[in-house]
């Protein structure tokens, strides 16, 4: 007999349904660390193929499954299903809007991203035939920073981001500070011009949900609390 | 139903696909054209994401290095059926690019002295076959993802245009030209025609096809059956990778860089096994020989676990430090899908389908080719192909490992220039073709309007297990015979395929059912290719005929298709003569 358990899964046809509702599967337990995507593949593929989600390389590293899973932004693909409290309450990630079923409009977490110019600015021009020079221990200045996965887990957590609409959010302050902890890039002014703004990096009140959230172990609050640094030592 | 609009769109340069190859060519073409990309994922979602061990470049930041020894190790990589011409240009433009990588902002790790890092790889190796060398460019192991990005923030930086979440449904061609594709918007419904001077495919692999794979959901080779369904070729499809460390059960991927950097496999007598089949370079020789290797242990009963079907892959002699600073990816996946903590333990690994070495056929500089045994190659105007979809073929019947990340840079790059010259040379834009992308609307709407009674699940489930099973690391003629019979049933049943899903807004039902449909056509190419060739080269491995064959088979497969689905096979000699260096004459291959 094999162990089934329960999927409550968020559904919503905007050319159908006037509101959201949840609609329960029974996912079958075949082998042992089947992942939430897992379970949601078993209904689409052989219960409901009428159920939309976003999916790709099912190992966390491509953030096309961020979701909310018993109330908590997670990656599908890297959940266990074994580990969550039944009925697994799957939802899409809150405060964005929805497109259909699981699958949300990522529209204004990407302009958000855009505007804090996601690129390295460079003023001087780099050697013609190698590569700049970085020290190691500069370099590791990125770790915890260039593995964003813009899975937008962090973000759609934080109540600052939830309330306000302008706010840029955890996870391009965190793009914004990946490149200016970056020693090679000269753009730090005019990042730093854009973040210093009560809807930049004013807005985080170090409600730490996007540290909770992010599936990737990284700490967009502390990259926050660096760039307000960086714009009160530009000041003096 | 009723009528779907039809929206057209006109660049010059078209691209399809924003993995690594389709935005390094949207990056070039931009400079000089107006230049779009269409892509199924938004592009940092691209599977090249998921790459995780490095790009190969002789850059000598470790030892000294030259690109002759690059492409010696390419072309014996290849087991000869590479093109001499296509693998020069590759490794010798390999510094360029990565450097240029570095340049645009790639987070490269380093050396103490503030220079690229770089480490050992399978199949690469020094003074022609010496011993190995660091010759792979790392971000630690997050190398794709580092590279995606970056690429991605310059397009951002230069203002490409993007249709993300767009599907493409037909190749469009209008006297004798290419002239853009027919796609179906993934999240609102609607039918687009891209109409262009240049158009390139940097659609990905076809590993999907497979059951046990390292790959995305994505990769489901649907440049390819375009191709085909255009009545164009497609070049060794057989020529499958099997990577050798997939996580035991699901395949995914445990990048050749733990080996690299000290990493090996053992057998369930704790054996390593490898310094039998490799006596030079034991774990690091290629990946169809490594593959091969633990296959066999396992047939022979020396397989791991109660069942004895998988190899332990061992690395924490390496230390938990160097593995959490050059393998925390690893760590993070072993742990999270194989509940191994590979800083004490080892990580249990069988072969995972992996790369897809065949594709869409090219000359050098990314223009898509004609041509067989008789006729040379000659372009098809206005279409080029770059990346896993593309076959250059620079890969041969056996790719090594970070050659693909290169693959993708290089031939990116070229064919993003050729493109964009092509379509500056063009007055105007050839015509859509009359009644344009009628097919692929004619797809869409008999999947949303008919009443199918199969689905795709059950298809799928059976191409994947059968493919897996009849067409995987070894092949004979019964096995390849008897999948050519499963895919004709499975083609019949697709016929009769229905989606439950009717409406127009994120269709995932129409669109993995799309996909399906695609898997079916280029898998016969897969078969019936495998079973013409009656030798073993690289990853394809016939056990009833061992041997490599030279004088009957030193030849690139050419598949096909015509309206009924029915497959043709043709062939075209390997382009022998490189650039600049003399042949690389076809030797016995041991590692």
């Amino acid at each position: 007999m094999v162990k089934t358990v329960t999927f409550s899964v968020f559904r919503y046809d905007p050319e159908k349904d006037t509101r959201p509702y949840y609609k329960d599967y029974r996912v079958e337990l075949r082998r042992p660390g089947m992942m939430v995507l897992d379970g949601l593949n078993q209904i689409r593929w052989e219960q409901d193929g009428t159920l939309a989600f976003r999916r790709s390389c099912r190992e966390g590293v491509c953030g096309s499954d961020g979701l909310n899973i018993n109330g908590v932004n997670m990656l599908a693909c890297i959940t266990h299903i074994e580990e969550l409290k039944e009925p697994i309450v799957v939802q899409p990630l809150p405060s964005m809007p929805v497109i259909k079923d699981l699958v949300v409009d990522f529209t204004d977490f990407y302009a958000k991203y855009y505007l804090v110019k996601p690129y390295l600015i460079t003023k001087t021009p780099p050697p013609s035939d190698r590569e700049r020079l970085q020290s190691p221990e500069d370099r590791k200045k990125l770790d915890g920073l260039y593995e964003c996965i813009l899975c937008a887990c962090c973000s759609t957590s934080c109540p600052s981001f939830w309330a306000d609409p302008n706010y840029l959010g955890p996870a391009a302050l965190l793009k914004a500070w990946r490149f200016i902890a970056d020693t090679r890039d000269e753009g730090a002014d005019e990042r730093l011009e854009i973040i210093n703004d009560r809807d930049g990096a004013w807005r985080c009140h170090t409600i730490l949900n996007c540290v909770e959230a992010c599936p990737k172990q990284l700490n967009p609050t502390e990259a926050i609390a660096e760039l307000k640094k960086a714009i009160i030592h530009r000041k003096f | 139903m009723g009528d779907i609009p039809v929206t057209v769109h006109k660049h010059d340069a078209l691209i399809v696909g924003a993995g690594g190859a389709g935005l390094r060519a949207a990056l070039e073409a931009s400079k000089s054209v107006n230049t779009a990309v269409i892509s199924q994922v938004f592009p940092t979602r691209s599977h090249t994401v998921a790459a995780q061990g490095g790009v190969a470049a002789s850059l000598s930041n470790v030892e000294p290095d030259d690109w002759v020894w690059h492409m010696f190790d390419t072309i014996k990589g290849s087991d000869y059926l590479g093109d001499q011409d296509a693998i020069e240009l590759m490794c010798r433009m390999a510094p360029e690019v990565v450097i240029e990588l570095e340049h645009m902002g790639m987070p490269f790790s380093r050396l103490q002295d503030g220079k690229i890092f770089q480490r050992r790889f399978g199949g690469h190796t020094k003074n022609f076959g010496k011993e190995a060398i660091c010759r792979t460019c790392a971000a630690a192991d997050r190398t794709g993802h580092a590279m995606l990005h970056t690429l991605y923030e310059q397009c951002v930086k230069n203002h490409v245009i993007f249709y993300n979440e767009f599907f493409a449904l037909e190749l469009l061609m209008n006297e004798g030209h290419v002239v853009g594709v027919l796609a179906w918007d993934i999240a609102n419904g609607g039918f687009h025609i891209f109409h262009a001077k240049a158009t390139l495919f940097a659609t990905g692999g076809y590993i999907r096809v497979y059951k046990t794979n390292s790959n995305a959901h994505i990769n489901t080779g649907d440049g390819l059956s375009l191709s085909l369904r255009a009545g164009l070729p497609v070049e060794d499809l057989e020529f499958v990778q099997f990577h050798p460390t997939g996580i035991y059960g699901v395949g995914n991927l445990i990048t050749e860089g733990v080996r690299g950097e000290g990493g090996y496999l053992l057998n369930k007598d704790g054996e390593r096994f490898m310094k039998r089949y490799a006596p030079t370079v034991w774990d690091l020789a290629s990946r169809d020989v490594v593959s091969r290797a633990m296959a066999e242990e396992m047939r022979q009963g020396r397989g791991c676990g109660p069942k004895g079907d998988y190899i332990l892959l061992k690395l924490d002699h390496i230390g938990a430090d160097l593995i959490h600073e050059r393998l925390p990816g690893i760590w993070e996946l072993a742990y999270v899908f194989a509940h191994v903590d590979c800083t004490k333990e080892p990580i249990p690994v069988t072969p995972t389908a992996h790369y897809s070495m065949g594709g869409i056929p090219t000359n050098r500089f990314a223009e898509v080719v004609l041509g067989n045994m008789e006729k040379p190659e000659e372009p098809v105007k206005g279409f080029y192909a770059a990346g896993e979809a593309a076959c250059a073929s620079v890969h041969g019947a056996n790719r090594l490992g970070s050659n693909s990340l290169l693959d993708i840079m290089v031939f990116g790059k070229v064919g993003g220039k050729r493109m964009a010259e092509f379509a500056a040379s063009l007055p105007e834009h050839v015509p859509l073709p009359e009644n344009p992308g009628r097919k692929g609307i004619e797809e869409v709407k008999n999947l949303l309007n008919g009443n199918g009674p199969e689905r795709m699940g059950a298809i799928w489930d059976e191409l994947k297990e059968t493919m897996e099973f009849n067409c995987g690391v070894f092949r004979t003629e019964e096995t390849l015979t008897t999948q050519r019979g499963i895919l004709k049933k499975l083609c019949e049943r697709f016929k009769k395929v229905g989606i439950a899903d009717k409406g127009l807004a994120f269709n995932l039902d129409l669109i993995e059912t799309l996909e399906l449909g695609h898997m079916l056509d280029f898998s016969k190419a897969i078969v019936e290719g495998a079973l013409a060739r009656q030798e073993s080269r690289g990853a394809h491995y016939r056990d009833d005929y061992p041997n490599r064959d030279d004088v009957n088979w030193h030849k690139h497969t050419l598949a096909t298709m015509d309206e009924d689905g029915t497959i043709y096979l043709d062939y075209k000699p390997v382009r022998m003569k490189p650039l600049t260096v003399p042949t690389f004459e076809p030797k016995e291959r041991v590692y």
